[in-house]
């Protein structure tokens, strides 16, 4: 591990209006770790997402990656630093097929040009496009139009746009909402190794604690909007006030 | 949808071919297939457009301004050379457009097409005001010469005739290239999730602004070819009612080729001719009903039939 972290947020704050959704969020992550983030509904998790990738603008603290501040900064001028994320609904382009949707990724990632010279469809990307699906093992899907595929498979799309051109840095919301239980892990196997294999750094929101005992190398639990504790998951996952205000009795 | 316009040279191609065929048709239904075309040019202006989700209600801004730019050079500053007033009616829209673009671009659906129309209009009352452009009745515009060349009168159709063909030809042919280009797959992707777009680092104003200039350009090229055609130009041409027949030929002919705008307008005007052929006093209903018919059996457009065709 590094000795320079490559994810630090200091103080993070969200009020709106009156209504504090997160207060004094201070995390730092390395590279190549897997951290997950659990919470009850409300207690601040997307909005800490949605913080970290430029759809909120904090209220007060800061946000660093890789030594550069990116407070502030727009989705596409996160996304450009190279924090991406994927979304509890998925979204994608539904009339488009699973190829194109990745190659409007391969297009929106690539270097700030106009592209008006270069084909859409150019070989490269094509070729790119469907070593990407191989990977998160959606090659069969290629040429299906994605509006009409199940739930799941939408979903794992989402991920791969999200890691088209191997961003450092991936924040998942909750990439098993909505897949049934059964599949729960053999969904998040599809995403986590792919990932990794490209030296993803992969924080995650989940409610299931099978899947956080299984796939995090830590978690941080969020409570009312502050973070209540941040450690190994063995210890969070057995801490007296995680299993009482987080866990909540369900997990065994 | 596709983002697949690969392909779609041949059809500009094939275009090209009917084009050149048409060149001996009868000579009335040579010009009004003339006319079409220019006006086929604007209705593509509007069809690149409605492939990010907008439309544009006031696309007849730049029919006007393409009109106009032939038009005052040719009649008012004696300037009649073909290839420099097309240049600058191309010119004037384009600069128009990217003034105009920055603001438009923050724009979508209803708000992108009144503020459109609200442009367009402007333009229109500015030049229904103007007494020495003729007001309401505009004005006519000399022929134009051909690297000095001035045709003589009764060849004068068939030279315009073959610019307008060249030109139209070459305008669809960059626009499938555009179509066919990574900033023309954007558009798709702007019509069907903008915010995921950002997401992937990409900026949907930056596409906005890029399809409002190239539809700049090529509806003014349309203007201008259409105040060559005729000879005359006159406010209505920027008249909110002129822009609404070009939205309504982009919805009809469809979104899948460059062609389908062009060809579209040639078809609504045929069926406008019989019409009122067969029925003076009720060609509008006509009109009307092969509209409905259009939009309630091809959702997608005429072009749907093409796709659908077997291979």
């Amino acid at each position: 591990m590094t000795n320079q972290p490559l994810l630090v947020t200091d103080g993070l704050e969200k009020s709106f209006g009156g209504v504090v959704a997160a207060r004094d969020i201070s995390i730092s992550v390395h590279a190549g770790e897997t951290v997950a983030i659990i919470g009850a509904n409300g207690a601040g998790k997307t909005t800490f997402v949605n913080m970290v990738t430029g759809y909120l603008t904090p209220s007060a603290g800061s946000i660093s990656f890789r030594g550069r501040d990116i407070t502030g900064l727009s989705p596409r001028q996160t996304a450009r630093a190279g924090v991406r994320r994927s979304f509890q609904i998925a979204q994608i382009f539904p009339k488009l097929t699973a190829l194109e949707n990745i190659i409007i990724a391969e297009i929106a990632a690539e270097k700030e040009s106009v592209g008006l010279t270069t084909p859409s469809l150019v070989r490269s990307r094509v070729e790119a496009g469907m070593a990407l699906l191989a990977r998160f093992g959606l090659e069969s899907m290629a040429q299906r139009r994605t509006g009409t595929l199940p739930q799941g498979v939408r979903k794992q799309l989402d991920i791969a746009m999200a890691a088209v051109s191997n961003p450092e840095m991936i924040l998942l919301d909750e990439p098993t909402s909505g897949v049934s239980a059964d599949e729960k892990i053999s969904m998040m196997d599809s995403v986590i190794a792919p990932l990794k294999s490209e030296k993803a750094t992969v924080l995650f929101i989940e409610h299931d604690m099978d899947i956080v005992r299984r796939f995090a190398d830590r978690v941080i639990a969020f409570y009312e909007g502050t973070i209540l504790i941040d450690d190994g998951v063995d210890v969070v996952l057995n801490d007296a006030k995680v299993r009482e205000f987080v866990i909540g009795g369900v997990y065994a | 949808m596709t983002i697949d316009f690969t392909k779609d040279w041949r059809n500009v191609a094939l275009l090209a071919v009917l084009l050149a065929a048409a060149f001996f048709l009868p000579s009335w239904l040579r010009f009004l297939l003339q006319t079409a075309l220019a006006g086929g040019l604007v209705a593509l202006g509007v069809m690149i457009q409605m492939r990010a989700g907008l439309v544009s209600f006031g696309q007849g801004l730049y029919y006007c301004i393409g009109g106009y730019a032939v038009g005052l050079l040719a009649a008012k500053a004696g300037v009649a050379e073909a290839t420099l007033v097309i240049a600058a009616a191309v010119i004037s829209s384009v600069v128009i457009a990217l003034i105009l673009g920055p603001l438009l671009s923050r724009y979508r659906e209803i708000f992108f097409a009144m503020l459109t129309l609200a442009v367009s209009m402007i333009l229109y009352g500015l030049l229904v005001k103007a007494a020495t452009l003729g007001s309401t009745d505009g004005f006519n515009v000399p022929p134009v010469t051909f690297f000095g060349f001035l045709p003589a009168q009764e060849a004068r159709g068939d030279w315009t005739y073959v610019l307008t063909a060249l030109l139209v030809v070459v305008a669809c042919f960059l626009i499938a290239r555009y179509l066919a280009s990574g900033a023309g797959a954007l558009l798709e992707a702007v019509a069907e999730n903008e915010l995921r777009l950002e997401y992937l680092g990409s900026s949907a104003r930056q596409a906005v602004y890029i399809v409002y200039v190239i539809a700049a350009a090529v509806s003014g090229l349309g203007g201008a070819l259409a105040a060559i055609a005729t000879g005359h130009v006159d406010p209505e041409m920027a008249n909110w009612t002129t822009s609404g027949g070009f939205v309504f030929v982009a919805l009809l002919a469809g979104r899948g080729s460059a062609i389908a705008p062009v060809l579209g307008f040639f078809l609504l005007e045929l069926v406008r001719t019989y019409a009122l052929d067969i029925a003076p006093n009720a060609w509008q209903l006509i009109l009307g009903a092969v509209m409905l018919a259009v939009i309630l059996l091809l959702p997608d457009g005429l072009w749907s039939l093409v796709r659908r065709a077997p291979k």
